[in-house]
């Protein structure tokens, strides 16, 4: 089975669902569901062999809204059901994507273990700085004196994570930034990363509105990623720190080992079962 | 006590003893491949400290005629390389006054509390015979000792040393059989030591361990994708499959942990490829969630769970029957699957292969529960049978009009998309769902659904292959697991001895097939359920589904010592 681009060419909303989201009015999330439609439109990718794979949160429901093959899983696993799939199903696209609590918070030890074995997928973090699905508490990207959550009133007193360090550390070798509020870019920041050949990092400013309606000013606060794209990991380090977290585009892109696996078939069962006889 | 032993059963226990580095295991694997080259059947199990290397270990074989599924009440042979820490397996090495001691002078004196057994001493100078060797090894020399006192035959512990060692090269080989030449030759006082007899025209048989048959048991079933954390004492499991799923076409991926492996398992058999992953008592209750969501999401996944001390870290290296509360109950809201438990090291095979096909056909979770002491151990054994249900998973056609991925059927299974199919493209969900798939807190879809994921595994007709029956009479035996052998075996004596005692050993655990048990246990008056863990859970368990009369006893003995023939013979007969 290869992806063989179908005879009419299909159009964005053709790989939107007839679901609507329960997404309340503003989410970033919805600019982030059209990005994807819009970027494997453009790929021409056949939707029957592409597949989304999410975890629990607001952002996780993206999968039953896409026309693809699709798994909601629980709450900090999808990149290990996506490498699951991807393992024993390497003719397909594979697509993950989820919040800032989802990938970092519960799911944080499977996001290092899937950018160090680079397997070629593409992971979209839905960044809103917030748990949104629970009501509002501090994720690992919160500020730590953000107050607003009944859970850390006094802010949660610990410095956050920076998700496009950690990636590059641990090895992803494709790690850009996105914005919700700036579909065209992303559409294209996804086309990249879904072509890239590894482990390809997404993460995406997206602003939830009903609990960090703060969030309505990133639109002032994005801009073009201060440093170049670089397939040199040292500079790639160093320009996320001068950056600040707010800058959009591509950071890091190089070739790395892509794990695979390496079936032989030169066995039959019957085989292995002589192996065993005296 | 009396043991009761049926002289139609002979079989021949040896059990060897040494520190850290004497070549204990070694010595036993290859005595286990002689007397299969001599035509019996055996079983050899292993203890040993909690060094990771190094520490002292013991080697136990049970040998016979017929195939062999549980250790002796005694001994025969006890054979020393040293004495060092041999304390720590008095209990697991029991002797008697039938039994014979087999001790190198130069390694010390026997410690008195295994004199105290009444056991016959042979000196055997095996320090000194293999000194004369160059590159001589002592464990070696022992090993052409005992077979000379056993009657193993030359050429079948030469073939086997040959076999073994043929990869550490034609030295190593060489200075080995030259030492069992001088422990087969060497002059040895009268010993009551019985002589294993010539077997003609041996059957067909294999050598295997519990945990490779569990692993050729996947592959056997379909199993063409695995995801793997490494776990005492599930980790040859996995070890097994890496290369060889390899070589059917299949792959292996090491998971970062257990909350990866069974999630990683999801994906592949979403896929559409059997998946399958292996653990002990930690990993499974790391991957609980995870079987609860391929439950729901009707993903089909088997996990092999080889059982260790427990709670916690427990007892690592040593057995018990202590997960079935988690295997059964472990999952949070209402969530049917299947639980097995294989009967031995043969049935290490079948009960997998069996487990993936019921999971394939039925879109649901199996837990299969193995333990250390049949997981670790090795045999040799026939053949074994293949499972036969038809383990098909049913997908859905392409271009099917309006597909429903959790369509409500008679049987309760529904049709399987694989991505790919064109026309059957859904989300599998976690979150319960309408039968599209379609996320749904609605009662009638809860209920639809949970009636629906029930019943396909309910009303499925499991055959004969719920349980293995051995024997009739008015005393029962039920029981499951690695418990089932010394429970046939209770009863074979017992029945012997004018008690007709029937033993049950279920291999299906849940769903329990309470009519078909209830029928086994037609006219019975008395019930022994036997089983290795301390709080008797399978027993309670039995009790909860109303199958046991009130007056049914409990044989309950936690690990890891294992649950002898002659404890449930006695334990039996304090009620007659
Ligand atoms: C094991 C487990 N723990 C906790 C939860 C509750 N929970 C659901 S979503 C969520 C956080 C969602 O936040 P994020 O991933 O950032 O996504 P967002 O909703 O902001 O898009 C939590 C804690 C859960 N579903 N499962
Ligand atoms: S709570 Fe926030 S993240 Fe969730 S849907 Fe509403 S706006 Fe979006």
């Amino acid at each position: 089975m290869t992806c063989q681009p179908p005879v009419t060419p299909l159009k964005a909303k053709d790989y939107k669902s007839q679901i609507k989201p329960v997404w309340c009015p503003g989410c970033g999330h919805f600019s982030i569901l059209s990005a994807v439609t819009k970027a494997l439109a453009h790929l021409a990718l056949s939707k029957e062999q592409t597949a989304l794979i999410s975890g629990i949160g607001c952002s996780s429901r993206l999968p039953a809204y896409t026309d693809v093959y699709g798994f909601h899983g629980v709450h900090g696993r999808a990149l290990a059901v996506a490498s699951g799939l991807k393992a024993a199903r390497p003719d397909l696209t594979v697509l993950v994507a989820g919040g800032d609590g989802d990938g970092f918070s519960i799911g944080g030890n499977h996001f290092m273990h899937a950018c160090r074995r680079n397997m070629d997928m593409t992971y979209i973090v839905m960044d809103n700085e917030v748990y949104g699905m629970t009501k509002g508490q501090a994720s690992p990207t919160t500020a730590p004196d953000w107050t607003q959550s009944k859970l850390t009133p006094h802010g949660t007193g610990v410095p956050s994570f920076n998700p496009a360090a950690i990636a590059l550390a641990t090895g992803a070798s494709f790690v850009a930034r996105g914005f919700s509020g700036d579909p065209k870019t992303l559409t294209q920041l996804l086309v990249e990363a879904i072509q890239h050949k590894g482990f390809s990092f997404v993460q995406v400013l997206s602003p939830c509105t009903t609990f960090r309606p703060e969030q309505k000013n990133w639109k002032h606060e994005v801009h073009d990623f201060s440093g170049e794209p670089t397939q040199n990991s040292a500079q790639a380090a160093h320009n996320i720190h001068v950056d600040g977290g707010m800058g959009v585009g591509i950071i890091y892109q190089a070739e790395h080992p892509v794990w695979e696996p390496t079936p032989s078939a030169t066995h039959t069962v019957d085989d292995l079962n002589m192996g065993f006889s005296l | 006590m009396n043991s009761m032993h049926t002289s139609q059963t002979k079989t021949y226990s040896v059990a060897i003893i040494g520190s850290g580095g004497s070549g204990v295991v070694t010595t036993g694997q290859i005595m286990l491949k002689a007397i299969a080259n001599a035509g019996f059947y055996g079983l050899m199990s292993r203890s040993s400290g909690p060094q990771i290397r190094g520490g002292e270990s013991a080697a136990m074989l049970r040998i016979g005629k017929d195939p062999v599924t549980c250790l002796d009440d005694r001994f025969d042979i006890l054979m020393a390389f040293d004495w060092l820490n041999s304390d720590r397996f008095n209990d697991e090495i029991p002797l008697g006054p039938n039994s014979t001691i087999i001790r190198d002078p130069d390694a010390g004196d026997i410690p008195q509390e295994l004199l105290d057994s009444g056991a016959a001493v042979i000196d055997a100078p095996l320090t000194a015979l293999s000194k004369e060797i160059k590159q001589g090894r002592v464990n070696m020399a022992g090993l052409g000792f005992i077979s000379d006192l056993m009657g193993i035959p030359k050429e079948a512990i030469q073939g086997a040393v040959e076999d073994t060692l043929r990869r550490k090269g034609p030295e190593v080989t060489q200075a080995a059989q030259s030492c069992i030449e001088a422990g087969y030759h060497a002059t040895k006082t009268d010993s009551t030591i019985e002589k294993l007899p010539a077997i003609d025209n041996p059957n067909p048989r294999w050598n295997i361990s519990g945990n490779e048959a569990s692993g050729l048991g996947a592959v056997r079933g379909g199993v063409r994708f695995v995801a793997a954390y490494p776990i005492t004492p599930a980790s040859e499991i996995l070890e097994w499959l890496a290369p060889n799923l390899e070589k059917v076409g299949g792959s292996l991926l090491q998971a970062e942990d257990e909350l990866a492996s069974v999630n990683m398992i999801i994906g592949g058999s979403f896929g559409g490829v059997p998946s399958l992953t292996a653990t002990s008592g930690p990993g499974l209750s790391l991957m609980m969630e995870g079987l609860g969501l391929a439950v729901t999401s009707e993903t089909p996944i088997v996990v092999s769970n080889v059982m260790r001390g427990g709670p916690s870290t427990g007892i690592p290296t040593k057995s018990e029957q202590s997960d079935l509360n988690i295997a059964l109950y472990g999952f949070h809201g209402d969530a049917p699957h299947l639980v097995l438990g294989a009967l031995d090291i043969q049935d290490c095979c079948f009960t997998t292969q069996w487990a993936v096909q019921l999971t394939e056909e039925l879109q649901t979770v199996a837990i299969v529960l193995s333990d250390q002491s049949q997981g670790q151990a090795r045999a040799v054994i026939d053949p074994p049978p293949e499972a036969t249900a038809a383990g098909v998973r049913i997908t859905a056609p392409a271009d099917s009009e309006d597909y429903l991925r959790y369509s409500v059927t008679d049987s309760g299974v529904s049709p399987m998309a694989i991505p790919g199919t064109p026309g059957g493209i859904y989300t599998a969900d976690g979150l319960e769902h309408n039968p599209k798939g379609t996320p749904s807190s609605m009662a009638g879809d809860h209920q639809v659904q949970l009636d629906k994921r029930l019943r396909k595994i309910v009303d499925y007709n499991y055959q004969d292959d719920w349980a293995v029956t051995r024997g009739e009479g008015e005393n029962v035996i039920v029981t499951w697991g690695s418990s089932s052998g010394a429970s046939f075996e209770a009863a074979e004596r017992l029945t012997a001895n004018g008690h007709p005692t029937k033993a049950v050993a279920l291999r299906l655990l849940a769903p329990l097939q309470i009519d078909r048990l209830l029928a086994q246990l037609n006219g019975a008056k008395r019930i022994v359920v036997v089983e290795q863990n301390h709080s008797a859970q399978f027993f309670q368990y039995l009790h909860a589904n109303q199958v046991l009369p009130g007056e049914a006893r409990s044989l309950a003995r936690p690990g890891p010592l294992p649950i002898r023939p002659s404890d449930i013979v006695t334990f039996m007969m304090e009620d007659f």
